[in-house]
C-alpha cells in the first residue's frame, strides 16, 4: 500500500483574544492607516447591524438577519477586495457589502420589503444577497469564467456560512472552480451555526477549508475574529487570483452572537454560557485593543468615531423611513427588458382592481 | 440550398451565433469533442476552441447557475442539459435565480441566457428520458419557453432566444430530431418570440399544438381534410409569454378547439390556452374546448410509450367530435 496524497491546513491568526500580536504581523500593519479603516468598517457594521435590529423590534423593518460577532471576517474581506471585483454575498454580510460601497438606505430599503435597495449605485456589478443557501456559488463559477474569458485580473468572492458547505451548490461550484482554475474567492463565514444546527451536526471534517482539497483548490482556515488576518488571508487569494493562479477557499471561524434572524430565538437551543464566552472574544475589542496599544488608536478618537457613525446610520435610517414605496405597477417593469404585450392588462389592473389599501 | 434536419438546424444557428458574437458561449456535458449525445454542437468546438464550446462537469445545477453568472457578467451563455429528466435540479437556479435577476435589481443585472433541452418521448428512450414538462417552466414569471417544431423554426427561433436579452428555456422535440428535412437558409434570420404561427389555415376547427405533437397534427389535419373537415393549425412556439390573441382569433373564425400535447392532462400547458378560450372566447366556441393529451400517469417505458403519446387517429376523432358536437 502506498499513500497517493497527503494534505494539510494551515490556521492563520496573528493576534490573540486581547488583541496582543502572536508573531510577525503582516506588512500592511506597519502603518496603522488600513487597520484603522478596518476597525472603522466594523464600528460601522456593528452601528448599522444595531439599528436595523431597533428599527426591526419596533415594527419599521422587515426580518433581518444579524451580523453581530462577524464583523472581522466581514470588514477584512470586504477591504481586501478592488472595486472592480464580483461580490455575490449571502444575508448575513452587511459589513462586505458596507466595505464595497452598498449604501445603508439601500440595505435598508432591501431589508424593508423594498426592491430598489438592491439596485446599488456602486459597486453595479455585485450580485444582491442569496436568500437560497449555497445557490450563488454556481453563479461566481460563471463570473469568474467571464473574468477568464476576457482576461481580467478580477476575482468573483462568494460569501456563505458553514450550512451551506453541506449542500451539492458547493461542491459543484468548488469542483468546477479547480477544472478551470477560476479566479474565485470561496469566502466560507464559520460562525458555528446554520440556524439550529451546530457546524459539528454539518460534516464530521475536522475543518471545513479541507474541503478545497477534494476540489483541488487551495484551502485554508483564518481566525475570523482577527480582521488583521482576515484581510491578509484574503489579500493573498486575490492576488492568486488575479495572477490566474486559481480559487481558494477561506473558513473564517467566527460566532454568530445574534439569533439567527428577528424571527429566531436562539436561546431555544444553545446554551447562555457558550455565547458568553464569544462575546467575551468578539473581534471590535480585539482591534481597539490592539490599536491602542500600538499608539494608533485613543478612546477620544474612539467615541467621536462612535458618534460620527451613529449620525450616518441615524440619517440613513431616516431617509428609508422617509422613502415613499414605489408604484405598483413597477412589478411588471423588470420583469423582462421590454413587457410583453400580453401583460399589459394585468399591469394596468394593479392598484385599480386590488384589494390593497395602499 | 441546404437541407437540415431540426437537429442539424439547431447546430447551423449555434454556429452563426458563435462566429457572429464572441460573447456567445456554449456550455454542457459532452457537448464539446463528442458534439452531445444528439450531435447538436457537432464540430463547433473544433471550430470555436475549448473556451466557446464548454464540456462542463457533471453537474447540471452548476451549468444553470454558471450560465446566470456568466450572463450577469455580459456574456451569452447557451447551456445544454442533455435530457429533459435531468433538467430538474435546474430549476431552483432558473426559478430563483435565472427569471428574477434583472427584476430583483432593477435591471441593474440581467441574464440573458439560453437552457437548451431536448424533451418528449417517442424514440424508445431509457427511463428519465421521455418526459414532456414544460408547462412547469410556462409557470414561473420573468422567463421564455420556446419550442420549435421545424428545422427552419428551431433555426430562427434559436437565434432569437440567444438575443434575447431575457432567459430563454428552449425546448428541443427529440422525437422529431431527425424526421424531416427542410430548407433552411442561413441567413442569421431570427424568427419573431413570443407569437404563434398559424400552420394551415382552415375554417371548421383550430387545432392547437407544439413541439413533436404538430408533426402528428399536420397529418390528422391532412386525414380530416379527407373526410371534408377544415382545421386550421396553430403552432403556439413560444409558451411563455403566450400570444393568446392569434388562437382566439382562430377560435372566433371556427368557433371550435382541439388542443394537443404530449404532456400529461392535468395543469398541462393545455389547460392553460382551455382556461383563456373559457375567459374570452366562450361566446364564439360552438363545441366543448378538447385537449388530446398524454395521461396523468408517469410516461411508461418504452414498450407501452405508443399508448402513452396522443396519436393521429386519436386527434382526428377529436377534431370530428367538436366539429359533429350538437
Amino acid at each position: 500500500m502506498s499513500v497517493v496524497a497527503k494534505f494539510e491546513i494551515h490556521h492563520r491568526r496573528y493576534l490573540d483574544e486581547r488583541g496582543e500580536p502572536v508573531g510577525e504581523l503582516p506588512e500592511f500593519t506597519c502603518k496603522p492607516e488600513t487597520v484603522i479603516e478596518l476597525y472603522r468598517g466594523m464600528v460601522l457594521t456593528r452601528a448599522f447591524d444595531e439599528k436595523a435590529v431597533a428599527l426591526q423590534r419596533t415594527g419599521k423593518l422587515g426580518t433581518y438577519a444579524s451580523t453581530l460577532g462577524q464583523e472581522a471576517a466581514a470588514v477584512g474581506l470586504g477591504r481586501a477586495m478592488q472595486e472592480h471585483d464580483v461580490l455575490l454575498p449571502t444575508y448575513r454580510e452587511c459589513g462586505v457589502q458596507l466595505m464595497r460601497g452598498v449604501r445603508m438606505l439601500e440595505l435598508f430599503l432591501y431589508w424593508g420589503g423594498d426592491e430598489r435597495g438592491m439596485d446599488f449605485a456602486v459597486p453595479r456589478r455585485d450580485f444582491p444577497v442569496s436568500i437560497v443557501v449555497a445557490s450563488h456559488i454556481v453563479h461566481a463559477v460563471g463570473v469568474a469564467f467571464a473574468m477568464q474569458y476576457r482576461n481580467q485580473a478580477r476575482a468573483a468572492v462568494p460569501v456563505f456560512g458553514d450550512g451551506a458547505t453541506s449542500k451539492g451548490d458547493f461542491y459543484e461550484a468548488l469542483n468546477a472552480a479547480g477544472v478551470w482554475k477560476l479566479p474565485v474567492v470561496f469566502m466560507g463565514i464559520n460562525n458555528g451555526w446554520a440556524i439550529s444546527v451546530p457546524r459539528t451536526a454539518q460534516t464530521a471534517c475536522e475543518t471545513l477549508a479541507q474541503k478545497a482539497i477534494a476540489a483541488g483548490i487551495h484551502g485554508e482556515q483564518v481566525d475570523g475574529n482577527d480582521a488583521i488576518a482576515v484581510y491578509q488571508v484574503c489579500r493573498e487569494a486575490l492576488e492568486r487570483a488575479y495572477r490566474g493562479e486559481g480559487a481558494t477557499l477561506i473558513e473564517a471561524l467566527t460566532y454568530r452572537l445574534g439569533d439567527h434572524t428577528t424571527a429566531d430565538d436562539a436561546t431555544r437551543y444553545r446554551a447562555a454560557d457558550d455565547v458568553e464566552h464569544y462575546r467575551s472574544v468578539e473581534p471590535l475589542a480585539r482591534l481597539k485593543a490592539y490599536l491602542i496599544n500600538a499608539g494608533a488608536w485613543s478612546d477620544d478618537e474612539d467615541r467621536e468615531l462612535h458618534e460620527q457613525i451613529r449620525a450616518e446610520v441615524e440619517n440613513a435610517a431616516h431617509a428609508y423611513l422617509d422613502s415613499a414605496p414605489p408604484t405598483p405597477q413597477v412589478m411588471f417593469d423588470y420583469l423582462y427588458e421590454s413587457l410583453p404585450p400580453v401583460y399589459a392588462d394585468q399591469r394596468s389592473s394593479v392598484g385599480q382592481d386590488d384589494d390593497a389599501d395602499g | 440550398m441546404a437541407e437540415l434536419t431540426l437537429l442539424e438546424a439547431v447546430n447551423a444557428a449555434l454556429a452563426h451565433e458563435l462566429a457572429a458574437d464572441e460573447d456567445v458561449v456554449l456550455l454542457g456535458e459532452d457537448i464539446g469533442v463528442n458534439g452531445g449525445v444528439f450531435r447538436a454542437t457537432a464540430g463547433l468546438q473544433e471550430r470555436f476552441g475549448a473556451k466557446r464550446v464548454l464540456d462542463t462537469p457533471l453537474a447540471e445545477s452548476l451549468i444553470a447557475g454558471m450560465a446566470i453568472g456568466m450572463a450577469a457578467e455580459g456574456l451569452k451563455p447557451v447551456a445544454e442539459i442533455q435530457f429533459m429528466g435531468f433538467i430538474y435540479s435546474t430549476m431552483d437556479q432558473i426559478i430563483n435565480n435565472a427569471s428574477r435577476l434583472r427584476n430583483r435589481s432593477r435591471g441593474r443585472l440581467t441574464c440573458p441566457m439560453v437552457l437548451r433541452a431536448p424533451f418528449g418521448g417517442g424514440i424508445h428512450a431509457p427511463e428519465h428520458h421521455s418526459e414532456s414538462t414544460e408547462s412547469m417552466f410556462a409557470h414561473i414569471p420573468g422567463i421564455r419557453v420556446v419550442i420549435p417544431s421545424s428545422p427552419m423554426r428551431a433555426y430562427g427561433l434559436l437565434l432569437a432566444s440567444i438575443r434575447d436579452p431575457d432567459p430563454v428555456v428552449f425546448l428541443e422535440p427529440k422525437r422529431i430530431y431527425r424526421l424531416v428535412k427542410q430548407e433552411v437558409p442561413d441567413t442569421g434570420d431570427a424568427a419573431t418570440l413570443d407569437v404563434c404561427f398559424t400552420l394551415r389555415e382552415g375554417g371548421d376547427v383550430t387545432l392547437v399544438s407544439w413541439g413533436a405533437m404538430l408533426h402528428d397534427a399536420l397529418q390528422a389535419a391532412d386525414q380530416a381534410a379527407a373526410l371534408g373537415i377544415s382545421v386550421e393549425v396553430v403552432d403556439v412556439a413560444t409558451l411563455k409569454p403566450l400570444d393568446m390573441q392569434t388562437i382566439l382569433d382562430s377560435v372566433t373564425k371556427t368557433g371550435r378547439c382541439v388542443i394537443v400535447h404530449e404532456a400529461a392532462r392535468t395543469a398541462g400547458f393545455g389547460a392553460e390556452i382551455a382556461a383563456n378560450l373559457a375567459e374570452h372566447g366562450l361566446l364564439s366556441l360552438f363545441a366543448p374546448v378538447e385537449r388530446v393529451t398524454g395521461y396523468d400517469t408517469i410516461m411508461p417505458l418504452y414498450r407501452l410509450e405508443n399508448h402513452y403519446m396522443p396519436g393521429t387517429g386519436q386527434i382526428v376523432r377529436a377534431l370530428k367530435r367538436a366539429v359533429e358536437y350538437e
